[in-house]
């Protein structure tokens, strides 16, 4: 294919038109690359933010179109939205407790009611089943039809929660300050700590490690795991209070915003600061789609951007605003779709290019049977990671224990009494006939020694050779790989 | 205005009928797939406490002698069929996949000390405390027809040992002096003698089939070449050994199972220390036999335990016992490597799975895959320490849990007052001997 007409479909030619030469070709390319170009793209003098979501809905196809819709409900307050792992089903909460589930593709309300207290927050658990709501005194959890299963008193106050799919824990921040995490599958508290920095309103979870991260009303965001009382790392990121964070799912970015009208990317692996932007207001809410594009709302306005760590960002992607202001932002996992509660209701926008394409069948699979549901279910429980395992590099295991192994060497020089690694020492034998000498003795312990030491440095040279002819070999085959294109290109970052 | 939005057909990713299977479209990118490392963790717990719940190997008892089980034989030539010789002179066939007795014959007065079934698998011989030596046939004798031995060989003394040359017709046979017989002849073609008395057994070597080996009653183990006059060599060690086991895949190495509660592997060419001590019997070991793939071997012992250890294992891999089984005098590992066999002193010859979890019968394809996906995950993880922990666990009866612990401290006992002694002594008067050179008094060329 000539460079040049892939060049037109690339995304950071967003000022070059599209030519109409060859439309035949264009179609094909298009549904061929399909897969990495969803794009939206302006005309010359046209702006990718001042596209509406109504002229995108009808620039798309019908079910696309059929993504963006307004769900007028300004009777119960402000919405909080969470959509489930496979992106099919949607949760709202209204603040005034009005709690709806919907598998919002077929637009089928699976269940609707009215808990007759104010909602703080919602979740879905591990699959549809079943979902946690946060209301005005202690932790709820319901059935997809909408029957109350739990009243968890020991969940009190409620803030914030989020669900760590892979341990089967319910992270809860709550307003005294506690953070407590809940195990769903078994239904005991795994682990509560007092944090002691007030109100914990601001909450995320780090996809890549299962850390809790909370941000702080002076500015810092804490990270916390189930194993420790205290935090795990604490980091100044704002100068005033911190209003939102969120993590990518690869965990290396964390994007912060705060009440000093700043938006910042840290690089959470070297806890060190990338970018800064400066918002004219700052972003009450934040959320990163799959494919790394960030949403920050802000009143009633919400701004798309792309590439906030690669690229200086100097305008959104896209914009939209929407009818009252935005309590809870969501991107839904494998679509194009972000969920967006505010005071008038919920909105689905279309933001070309947000979920991920490829989904993992075996993971989470969004056209599943129930057979195949209840399958993933069981394997799910049984492969379910213990707490316990839950740190900032989630390796660990997979690292040799050399402390331990030099522990047990040295109990074991101190059970037998020697140390049974050591080399021996060399004793000449005892010759007859006065070729024992002192002398002759000497020389044959020289020479020995001699040896060995010849025998060291061989090896030392030996050893350097081989890790140059390595290193060569590696940078020769990466010459010649990067040459071979392969299907797992598309992974490399 | 361009666009272009995510949009998918459902009859891509949704079956067309019942009947075909689900679809299921697959993405390997890591990071769909977070905590890799933790789950497969979570999986090789999982895999090891599932090994545990399904490690029932006992199988079958064969019931029937109406004395203790001193001998046994594996057929050269049939997987299902197997000889035993019993303390009252009985010998009987048995048909393993029916676990009955196909055949009883009055073989000996007195105890049957050696059974063995000829290379061709058409005739075996028994002899017994009545020093003679029988041949018989495979088949059973027509109706009407007495049980009448092939051959018999009237020998002067008391024959302790039997085993049959893997290729020729020759046989050896050990009791005052090992003898080397031709099936036409009526007496030895050679005899071998060291200033012994008595050999407990004599072994020919599967491999270098010329070679033999016998354990003597001065604690020592002695080789020997068929084709010479004169033994070759012997190593005498610290206590008696009981029997010994040539390993079917390596030429030189052999065991031998030994009063001390140990067994020692030998490579016949070094005999001055073995290559590998076995411990973990709490009483004399009477018998030991290979795996036809020779990694591994079992052994049974006077404690009322069978021990399967790995070839190179200073330890054992698994432990078979049971309350009904009093000690266990003989032992077979089948020839497909997946049956145990032990004889014991209470009459029942009983029938193990070599490895406890695994499945027996034909597998399904996706079953097969869970099985190697399982064991390669264990071996994975074999060194995390909850992991290894449960691997190694095994319930013991509790004489046997309190004599072990006896054991280990009266061998740390001895352990430290070697190392006081070493301590306070001027450095070098005490040399520090090695586990395996302990046990070997002299070699003896």
């Amino acid at each position: 294919i000539p460079k040049e007409r892939v060049q037109k479909f690339k995304r950071k030619d967003k000022a070059k038109k599209v030519s109409s030469k060859m439309p035949i070709m264009y179609n094909f390319l298009v549904a061929m690359f399909s897969f990495i170009l969803r794009f939206l793209e302006g005309d010359e003098d046209e702006d990718t933010c001042t596209i509406s979501q109504e002229d995108i809905a009808e620039a798309v196809d019908i079910t696309s179109g059929a993504k963006y819709f307004n769900l007028k409900l300004s009777q119960f307050g402000p919405y909080r939205v969470d959509y489930s792992k496979t992106g099919r089903h949607l949760l709202l909460g209204g603040r005034r407790g009005h709690v709806a589930c919907i598998d919002w593709q077929s637009k089928h309300l699976m269940c609707e009611i009215n808990v007759m207290e104010s909602v703080n927050d919602v979740k879905w658990l591990h699959s549809e089943a079943m979902y946690a709501v946060a209301q005005k005194k202690w932790l709820y959890i319901y059935d997809s039809n909408g029957i109350e299963l739990h009243c968890i008193r020991k969940f009190n106050d409620v803030l914030r929660m989020q669900f760590l799919p892979y341990h089967f824990l319910l992270a809860t921040a709550s307003a005294t300050s506690f953070l407590q995490y809940l195990d769903v599958s078994v239904g005991k508290e795994v682990a509560a700590f007092c944090t002691k920095t007030g109100r914990l309103d601001v909450m995320c979870q780090n996809p890549h490690n299962a850390i809790i991260h909370l941000g702080h009303p002076n500015g810092t965001v804490t990270l916390w795991s189930p194993n420790q009382k205290e935090a795990l790392v604490k980091m100044l990121c704002h100068q005033g209070g911190v209003r939102s964070v969120t993590v990518d799912k690869t965990g290396m970015y964390m994007v912060t915003s705060g009440l000093d009208k700043k938006l910042k990317v840290y690089d959470i692996r070297a806890f060190k600061p990338l970018k800064s932007y400066f918002l004219p207001a700052g972003a009450s809410c934040l959320s990163l789609s799959q494919r790394g594009l960030l949403s920050a709302a802000t009143g009633d306005v919400v701004q798309v951007y792309r590439d906030v760590w690669s690229a200086p960002v100097t305008k959104p992607y896209m914009a939209h605003r929407v009818r009252g202001s935005v309590w809870g932002l969501h991107f839904c996992p494998f679509e194009d779709v972000l969920g967006v509660g505010h005071g008038d209701g919920f909105t689905s926008m279309l933001v070309p290019g947000a979920g991920e394409p490829n989904f993992d069948g075996l993971d989470a699979n969004p056209y599943r049977s129930a057979k195949q549901r209840q399958e993933w279910e069981v394997k799910a429980l049984l492969e379910k990671i213990q707490p316990e395992l839950i740190s900032l590099d989630p390796t660990e295991l997979g690292y040799v224990d050399r402390a331990t192994f030099e522990q047990r060497h040295r109990d074991r020089v101190q059970a037998l009494g020697y140390d049974p690694l050591a080399k021996e020492k060399f004793v000449p034998k005892y010759k007859k006939k006065g070729r024992s000498s002192a002398g002759a003795v000497e020389r044959r312990k020289k020479q020995v020694a001699h040896e060995d030491q010849r025998d060291e440095i061989r090896k030392t040279v030996e050893d350097k050779m081989k890790m140059e002819k390595e290193i060569k070999e590696r940078a020769q085959k990466k010459a010649a790989l990067s040459n071979q294109k392969s299907a797992l290109d598309r992974f490399k970052k | 205005m361009k666009v272009k939005v995510l949009s998918r057909n459902p009859d891509d990713y949704v079956r067309e009928t019942k009947l075909d299977i689900q679809r299921v479209p697959r993405n390997y990118d890591p990071s769909l797939h977070p905590f890799e490392v933790s789950r497969e963790y979570t999986r090789a717990l999982n895999a090891t406490k599932l090994e545990r719940v399904f490690a029932k190997p006992f199988l079958a008892s064969l019931d029937g002698h109406r004395d203790g089980v001193n001998c046994m034989a594996k057929h050269t030539k049939s997987l299902s069929t197997l000889l035993s010789g019993s303390c009252d002179g009985e010998v009987k066939m048995w048909n393993l996949t029916k676990h009955d007795c196909v055949r009883t014959l009055q073989a000996h007065e007195g105890f049957v000390r050696g059974i063995v079934v000829r290379y061709c698998g058409t005739s075996f011989f028994t002899v017994g405390d009545d020093k003679t030596i029988k041949q018989w046939k495979m088949e059973a004798p027509g109706y009407g027809e007495a049980e009448e031995p092939l051959n018999t060989i009237l020998g002067k003394t008391v024959f302790t040992g039997l085993d049959h040359h893997q290729k020729e017709a020759v046989f050896a046979t050990c009791g005052q002096q090992v003898d080397i017989w031709d099936e036409q002849r009526s007496s030895p073609i050679r005899s071998f003698t060291w200033g012994v008395d008595s050999f407990s057994s004599v072994r020919f070597n599967p491999v270098e089939t010329e070679l033999l080996a016998s354990c003597a009653s001065d604690r020592s183990i002695v080789l020997y070449d068929m084709r010479e006059s004169a033994p070759l060599k012997k190593v005498i060690m610290t206590m008696r050994s009981n029997t010994l086991c040539w390993n079917p895949m390596e030429a030189y190495h052999f065991t031998c199972a030994n009063e001390d509660y140990n067994l020692y592997t030998y490579d016949m060419r070094n005999l001055d220390r073995p290559f590998m001590v076995h411990m973990d019997h709490v009483s004399a070991v009477l018998d030991v036999d290979y795996s036809p793939t020779g990694k591994e071997f079992v052994s049974a012992s006077f404690d009322k335990t069978i021990r399967i250890f790995q070839k190179d294992g200073g330890h054992s891999r698994e432990v078979y016992h049971t309350k009904r089984m009093q000690h266990v005098i003989c032992v077979k590992w089948s020839a497909d490597n997946k049956y145990i066999l032990s004889g014991s002193d209470e009459m029942n010859i009983r029938l193990w799975k070599a490895n406890a979890a695994e499945k027996l019968g034909v597998l399904a394809p996706r079953e097969k895959q869970a099985i190697n996906y399982n064991q390669k995950l264990k071996e994975k993880f074999q060194h995390h320490p909850q992991i290894r922990r449960i691997t190694h666990h095994r319930h013991l009866p509790k004489n046997i849990y309190h004599q072990t612990k006896e054991l280990r401290i009266m061998k740390e006992a001895r352990k430290r007052k070697e190392r006081n002694v070493r301590k306070h002594s001027r450095p070098g008067t005490v040399p520090v001997v090695s586990e395996k050179e302990k046990h070997v008094v002299t070699v003896v060329k």
